[in-house]
């Protein structure tokens, strides 16, 4: 495992996110006392290689809900936003004598995301027991796969963006631990005035999907970027609907720093990220701190830390009594998990009780990743326009859908879509499902464009229009505003040749052999024409009355 | 790991319906040798008899939520891990642990209805405490914390 290493004169900008760049950098720029073994001034202005060198080592586990009608164990609905315990069975509420009843669909939702990210699926797998007391857990433990879980050593790739660009030369692999099937717990609402918490168990027993990464990264952009192709991984696959506001994906990550070539540095576990930019944000924060905190000769204490969104710092959070035990043992209730493949699929077999790992490999739907070599193979558009354009919700089929209906090229559409389409929601923070503009006006107006019915500054204006006034259609627009090109050839030649009339002087220039001059022309041709002429064509006809 | 065996144990000792409680204690058993890897689980924990600490009570009070330091509970504790120390007599080497008494069997599996109605009414009668249709539970043996993993919703 070969962890980037964080020089100090990119420190600052690796690390703009965190609080206090300027004094990492100061810090950085100070010899550590002890480290440097010569009191020469040359040691002191440079100190052995690696000494003012830290590497940083960030794992990550991910719970991500599976998406499905009915939870883990039991028939009740999974339902976000329902009022509080009203999708609450008898057994999800731990009523003694029930049991738990295994869903088709979770089993085949794991194994889903486990192809989908290069695992092998365990063709046995185990639940466990792993207890702890909470409110919110009512049985006392939580059903999870810990011995033998369903899907184990995968990976994810994911590229990571250079800048404002993506570069396909910051390809990255960060290796897939495992992946389990476990319950969810349900909620807690702490009254601290009243010293009491509510409890909502409808969340209980939802199924979820703890994908483990192992510690392959090495700051926040880059475990944003594999949680962000996580989230667009499963999204494809159907398998969670990854929100992270809605908790449906909830990520914590394991954070140390170390000298390289020595060992691994104390970790610690950042918990309440509900959002990507804030995962980045915590993680080099929790990176920055603990160097700092071992540049002041302090030290690492392996604990809980949570991240706190308004002061954007990690503060530990008490922890539980020392270390946890969870006594894992077996749980009893559930026999092994047995999948097969097309090779040890029993003959007689109830197809309703089979999980075929084969059949499901054959039918699993395109992932991003195949979709933007597609998109780059079937359009034209460079790679970082593909990724643009899976990165927001909603863009691909945006794009998609002005390609079906309009005669401009690909490339001119990415272009629109890309900056000025993407530039105005980005401007308004909107999502492209709130966009004022259909994918259909859009279309309309740029095969205007295209057959040179309307000038580009012209379209441009088109669209501020279509965004501001909703239910105009873009010829009303054009109408109304004057918009299109002049088409008519003997007005404008007329106008031309009044040009021209107008400037012997310019005109003489160009006989003389001034193409230059050419130019002026047609810009002035333009302004007579308030911009409704195409240059191409005045150009042609002047070139043709200067003769 | 003998503090696993001793806790099934103490379930055991302390449970009203002693017809279980053999069974909960080997496969208690069964799991924790599965969880110490290669350690057969007979070298360590006291002996036959042995006194129980009184930090290693406090420990086992945190876990289970129980107060038993008390003389009763304390000579409880201690016939319980007297009881479960019959176990250590069965020797288990070379023997690959059972996982459970149903693996041989089909792991049967549901379709994805949902089969079950809102039964809140019903469930919060089983409540002492209710607050419109939560449950209320005392802020308990976690802290409450200040950056609670509350529901972002209604964070924001």
């Amino acid at each position: 495992m070969a962890a980037p290493i964080l020089r100090c004169a990119r420190a600052g900008r690796c690390w703009s996110l965190g609080s206090r760049p300027r004094r990492t950098r100061a810090l950085f720029a100070e010899p550590v006392p002890g480290r440097v073994r010569e009191q020469s001034s040359a040691a002191l202005q440079e100190p052995r290689p690696g000494a003012h060198e830290w590497a940083a080592v960030v794992g990550l586990e991910i719970h991500a809900q599976i998406s499905s009608n009915s939870k883990l164990f039991s028939g009740s609905q999974v339902s976000f936003l329902a009022p509080p315990n009203s999708s609450v069975s008898f057994f999800d509420a731990s009523l003694p004598g029930t049991l738990p009843v295994l869903n088709r669909r979770c089993v085949k939702a794991a194994v889903m995301t486990g192809l989908a990210l290069n695992c092998t699926v365990n063709k046995k797998s185990l639940f466990d027991r792993k207890h702890y007391f909470y409110a919110d857990l009512p049985a006392g433990y939580q059903i999870t796969q810990q011995r033998l879980p369903i899907a184990v050593n995968g990976c994810l790739t994911y590229s990571l963006s250079v800048g404002a660009h993506w570069s396909p030369s910051a390809t990255k692999t960060v290796r897939i631990k495992q992946i389990q099937l476990e319950q969810d717990s349900g909620k807690s609402l702490h009254d601290d005035t009243r010293s009491q918490t509510l409890i909502d168990l409808n969340r209980a027993g939802v199924g979820l999907m703890e994908v483990v990464m192992e510690p392959d990264m090495s700051c926040g952009a880059e475990a944003a970027t594999a949680v962000r192709e996580l989230q667009l991984i499963l999204r494809a696959l159907g398998t969670s609907q990854a929100n992270m506001a809605e908790g449906q994906l909830r990520v914590d990550a394991n954070v140390s720093v170390h000298h390289p070539g020595e060992p691994l540095g104390v970790r610690t576990e950042v918990k309440n990220l509900n959002s990507i930019r804030f995962l980045a944000k915590a993680i080099d924060y929790e990176i920055q701190r603990q160097i700092e905190e071992l540049r002041n000769g302090g030290k690492i204490l392996n604990e809980t830390r949570a991240f706190d969104e308004k002061l954007g710092c990690t503060v530990s959070m008490r922890d539980k009594e020392g270390k946890q035990d969870y006594r894992f043992m077996p749980e009893p209730n559930l026999p092994p998990l047995i999948l097969y493949d097309a090779e040890s699929l029993p003959t007689a077999a109830d197809p309703q009780q089979v999980v075929n790992i084969d059949w499901i490999r054959e039918r699993l739907p395109e992932l991003p990743s195949v979709t933007r070599g597609r998109l780059v193979e079937q359009y034209g558009i460079l790679p970082e326009h593909s990724f643009a354009l899976l990165n927001e919700d909603g863009l691909l089929e945006f794009f998609q859908t002005v390609m079906k209906e309009t005669r401009a090229e690909p490339k001119k559409v990415i272009g629109w879509i890309l900056s000025t389409f993407l530039g105005y929601l980005k401007q308004r923070n909107l999502a492209v499902s709130e966009s004022p503009i259909s994918p259909s006006s859009l279309a309309e107006l740029l095969s205007l464009v295209d057959s040179k019915v309307i000038s580009l500054p012209a379209a441009k204006q088109v669209f501020e229009e279509l965004w501001q006034n909703q239910g105009k259609t873009t010829g009303q627009i054009i109408q109304e505003k004057k918009l299109e090109l002049l088409q008519n050839q003997e007005e404008l030649e007329e106008i031309c040749q009044a040009v021209l009339a107008e400037h012997p002087q310019e005109v003489m220039a160009v006989k003389k052999g001034n193409q230059k001059v050419v130019n002026k022309l047609i810009g002035m041709v333009r302004r007579a024409t308030e911009g409704r002429a195409d240059p191409i064509r005045i150009k042609q006809i002047l070139e043709k009355q200067l003769q | 790991m003998w503090r696993r065996t001793l806790r099934a144990a103490l379930r055991a000792g302390l449970s009203p319906g002693t017809t279980g409680a053999v069974a909960e204690a080997r496969a208690a058993r069964v799991g924790s040798s599965r969880f110490a890897g290669s350690d057969s689980g007979k070298a360590e924990g006291p002996s036959p008899g042995g006194r129980v600490s009184a930090e290693l009570i406090e420990h086992l009070e945190r876990l289970a939520l129980v107060d038993f330091r008390n003389r009763e509970g304390v000579a409880r504790l201690q016939a319980a891990i007297e009881f479960a120390g019959q176990l250590r007599a069965v020797d288990t080497d070379g023997v690959v642990p059972m996982e459970s008494v149903l693996e041989d069997r089909c792991l049967y599996l549901r379709a994805d209805d949902v089969v079950e109605d809102s039964c809140v009414e019903a469930l919060l009668q089983n409540s002492q405490w209710t607050v419109e249709e939560y449950f209320v539970a005392p802020p308990g043996n976690i802290t409450l914390p200040k950056q609670s993993e509350q529901d972002p919703v209604t964070e924001s």
